[in-house]
């Protein structure tokens, strides 16, 4: 296989790699910019472990084939924090105790923020089913939906 | 009573109980924690398992020669690769590579080592296996007969009497009780008998195995991965490999999530072997596939349960025979569930017996209270049905059988300090327990027990010259543990949180310790630092004393400080904890303080679990409307990451209860190996999970600590079950109560009630 060359911006910065045709983004992120943040837990789909943003939209990034990467943007867990300032979500999540092992905690800040960005003011009913493509073993979710409406009140102004 | 432990009762604590940051928090919200598949080495090579498509077949013979023979292939190993091992681990050498037979569809039969994934892929499909399919079981009832096909020729069931003669699926049989079940089931007014099934369950953690491990010629060692307990890991791979364990040094990284089903190993020796072969290092991540087909799930069970009860509520006697199916080797956590199964209740006349099962299915791991959960489910079942006979509520139920200290457990020793009355009355006594309900909804009230567990641990804690603090432990903090030891530890010096530290060190730093198992962490290795801090404030006092030139037993420590005390001690500014640490060198050199124990004592819990549940009649489908958990804590040192366990555990129990199952094919193959067809909960089924902790002090532990962290699951089955019965009027006796279980159930139902 000839490796294919891409030119793309992650987290705001440009970058280019060589993947396989048969490399997914995941792969490229983890393997070989050695952004680790995101998860593999599945590989289709269902966990949503590996959650990012490609161009505005969120993907599970083990779906996504690094060359579809070409000329888009695309944004992950390690460009949630704005230089040493994180995110509302991200402090929320330490503040509510959101995460047990962490291993999810990446896929569910990057969901969470696609939807405040959508809808600023979620019902519970609306983040439960935004996040239902997260799984979580550890939490029971009670504390990370909980998380979530705190930050969006706060990003509100609220 | 300990000191401290009155001094936890009496709330004398000042950060014990407090929820601050936890201090590992920021690195995972921003994606900079390690977990197991992130590490990286130069030279790494990809590792790839090749596994059985059958779930029980002969191999005749592996030729390996056309993969050896492909471009970028480094290595190819099969059974012949590893050596003679010592007996006790036989059973764990031929999970992780087949030897002779495949037991399972999922089972080892060789492994690649290649320069990519792609490579590694392509090598496996050129490994050609010759099998000769055997007959399969796959069914615990059905393995447990006579005539099923045998998985082992060899076995013998042990613990019978006359011995077995005949080989069979049964490797044992496991007793419990006291007091004569006969005379008990005589003076019974009721007796209700049931038999209760639940299907397997994974663990379910987000985060696959993974292994990266580098092995040289001079056999000098390393491994790197996920694992709930990484001494462990070490033991048991040096064991398989052949080597000292002084040569190999295991470094667990963050971990994301167990539940019990990273206690063993299974890719780690398969590493080790491949990279000693290449001469490389080999990285190996389990796809989610793998984990479903090859880790260990829980066991499958078929439990039959009597009880008798006089008319007023009193049980007389209480029996169960409990079958678990542990998968193709002998060990299924059986003697755990007859243990167990009627511990919530003060019996006379008890007996359970269980017996262990092999059948053609992965290996069963440990899964949180490992066996509890499906026996209490069937125990808790019948007690709901027995309460509801006499019309009596069924929390006063099981408080008027409920022991308390002092009383004879239904496994054997005598109660210590215990909750469950608490518990039971909190229960009564909380909003949820006597809210309305609404049409076609039923609650379901269940209690459940474990024993929780302390075992071998050791900690360092080493004063910085700062005046700082880091602890060093050996278990891996799979749900917040580092914020508890930093808080117990900043409890002991007097100083602020945040001037503490924990790491988990890794197999070289410190002595043995026992897996991130039982409930044990935050007991055990919170036992250690305390005693550890403990013994650096006497090496402080003792540098304090030495500077004012005074006797040591003048100095005391209190807020942080080495304090003269005493009428002859001086009149001498506090030292602080900087000050004492800046002038180690002129004092007698750096300050730490250790401690190895294997500690006993981690106290039994009680946890009495209130669920609603709302059945849609046209499709079966069970919505969990509201839920509580209440349960004895002992002392919650972080109150937040114990309402986490709650709720996690609780969580995991909900999903066993109504959807999670491994369903096999006729073929004997799993049907549903991947997070799609197997069903966890995810947030849109839930509601939000109440919590309520009790804190009846454990007198093992310093400020009163009992485990927590696997109680949670045991009553969520029998909760929900008890709750599901009540809305369609019909007795639930299976897991996963799936929307086609019930829908068959409620139509037998209708059409024999027709």
């Amino acid at each position: 296989m000839s490796g294919i060359h891409v030119t793309t911006t992650i987290n705001g910065d440009e970058a280019e790699f060589i993947c396989q045709p048969d490399e997914t983004l995941l792969d490229v992120l983890r393997d070989r910019m050695g952004m680790t943040g995101s998860k593999e837990g599945c590989g289709s789909g269902d966990c949503g472990a590996c959650s990012v943003m490609v161009n505005d939209r969120l993907v599970c990034s083990c779906l996504v084939l690094g060359a579809e990467a070409e000329g888009a943007r695309v944004d992950t867990i390690e460009g949630m924090a704005d230089g040493e300032t994180l995110h509302p979500l991200q402090r929320k999540f330490l503040e509510h105790a959101a995460l047990q092992c962490g291993v999810c905690t990446p896929g569910f800040l990057v969901a969470a923020k696609a939807l405040l960005e959508k809808n600023p003011d979620p019902s519970e009913i609306e983040v439960r089913y935004w996040l239902a493509g997260n799984l979580c073993r550890c939490t029971g979710y009670d504390k990370i939906i909980r998380a979530v409406m705190d930050a969006a009140a706060e990003m509100r102004g609220a | 009573m300990s000191r401290l432990t009155e001094k936890a009762r009496d709330g004398a604590l000042k950060q014990v109980g407090t929820r601050p940051l936890r201090p590992d928090g920021i690195d995972k919200v921003t994606g900079r924690a390690r977990f197991g598949a992130d590490a990286v080495a130069p030279g790494m090579l990809v590792g790839k398992i090749l596994r059985s498509p059958h779930a029980h077949a002969r191999i005749k013979a592996i030729d390996t020669t056309k993969a050896e023979a492909l471009s970028g292939v480094k290595a190819v190993i099969t059974a012949d690769d590893f050596g003679d091992v010592d007996e006790s681990l036989t059973d764990t050498l031929h999970n992780i590579m087949a030897h002779g037979k495949a037991l399972y569809e999922g089972h080892a039969v060789a492994a690649v080592a290649a320069v990519n994934m792609s490579v590694a892929r392509q090598a496996l499909k050129l490994i050609e296996v010759d099998y000769d399919v055997l007959p399969h079981v796959t069914d615990v009832e059905e393995a447990a007969q006579p005539d099923a096909p045998l998985i082992r020729e060899d076995l013998l069931t042990v613990g019978v009497n006359p011995p077995a003669t005949k080989p069979s699926n049964i490797s044992a049989r496991h007793e419990f009780g006291h007091g004569d079940v006969g005379k008990g089931f005589a003076e019974a007014d009721i007796i209700v008998e049931r038999t209760f099934r639940t299907e397997a369950t994974h663990q379910g953690y987000i985060e696959p195995h993974s292994w990266l491990g580098s092995m040289g010629p001079d056999g000098q060692a390393e491994l790197w991965g996920c694992t709930q307990g990484h001494y462990m890991v070490r033991d048991t791979c040096a064991g398989l490999l052949g080597i000292d364990v002084s040569k190999l040094r295991v470094t667990a990284s963050e971990i994301g999530g167990g539940f019990g089903g990273k206690t063993t190993v299974f890719v780690e020796p398969v590493v080790l072997a491949l990279s000693r072969k290449a001469n490389r290092p080999v990285k190996i991540t389990m796809s989610r596939e793998e984990v479903f087909k090859a880790t260990g799930p829980t066991s499958s069970s078929a439990n039959r349960v009597k009880i008798g009860i006089t008319k007023d509520g009193r049980i007389t006697a209480a029996d169960a025979e409990l079958f678990y199916q542990g998968g193709a080797f002998p060990g299924s956590p059986v003697e755990f569930g007859a243990m167990a199964a009627f511990a919530c209740y003060a019996l006379e006349n008890v007996r359970a017996v269980g017996w262990d099962v092999l059948a053609n299915r992965p290996k069963q791991a440990a899964y949180r209270a490992p066996g509890a959960p499906m026996i209490v489910f069937a125990v808790e079942s019948v007690i709901d049905e027995l309460a509801r006979r006499i019309d009596m509520d069924p929390v006063d139920f099981r408080l008027k059988n409920a022991p308390k200290e002092g009383d004879r457990s239904s496994y054997g020793p005598k109660f210590g300090p215990i909750g469950l009355i608490q518990t039971l009355e909190a229960a009564k006594a909380h909003p949820h327990y006597s809210a309305p309900l609404g049409p076609n909804q039923g609650r379901g009230i269940a209690a459940g027990f474990w024993f929780n567990f302390g075992g071998m641990t050791c900690s360092n804690i080493n004063i910085g010259n700062d005046g700082t603090v880091t602890i060093a432990v050996g278990t891996p903090d799979i749900g917040g543990s580092r914020a508890s030891m930093c808080l117990m530890a900043a409890e002991e010096f007097g100083i602020p949180y945040d001037r503490v530290k924990a790491i988990v060190a890794d197999t070289s730093a410190l002595g043995f310790n026992d897996v991130t198992d039982g409930s044990r962490v935050t007991f055990s290795s919170g036992y250690a630092t305390i005693q550890s801090a403990r013994a650096a404030i006497g090496e402080m006092c003792k540098r304090a004393a030495q500077i004012w030139g005074i006797p040591e037993e003048a100095v005391d420590w209190s807020d942080g400080h080495a304090r003269p005390s005493g009428p002859n001690a001086g009149d001498f500014e506090p030292l602080s904890m900087a000050e004492i640490a800046a002038s180690a060198a002129r004092t007698g050199g750096p300050i730490a303080g250790h401690h190895e124990v294997n500690v006993d004592g981690a106290g039994v819990s009680f946890g009495v679990h209130i669920a609603d549940v709302e059945i849609d009649p046209q499709t079966g489908r069970s919505t969990v409307t509201r839920y509580t958990v209440l349960q004895d804590a002992g002392k919650a040192i972080h109150p937040a990451y114990v309402e986490g366990q709650y709720q996690g555990g609780a969580v995991q129990g909900i999903g066993w209860a109504l959807n999670e199952e491994y369903i096999y094919g006729e073929d004997g193959r799993l049907q549903n190996a991947g997070f799609l067809d197997y069903r966890m909960p995810v947030a849109s089924d839930l509601p939000m999970i109440d919590t309520q902790i009790i804190e009846i002090p454990n007198e093992g532990h310093p400020y009163g600590v009992r485990g927590v962290g696997e109680t949670p699951i045991v009553p969520p089955l029998g909760a929900i079950g008890n709750a599901v019965s009540q809305a369609i009027g019909l007795r639930v006796t299976e897991t996963p109560m799936s929307p086609p279980r019930l829908l068959a159930m409620m139509s037998s139902y209708r059409e024999a009630a027709e």
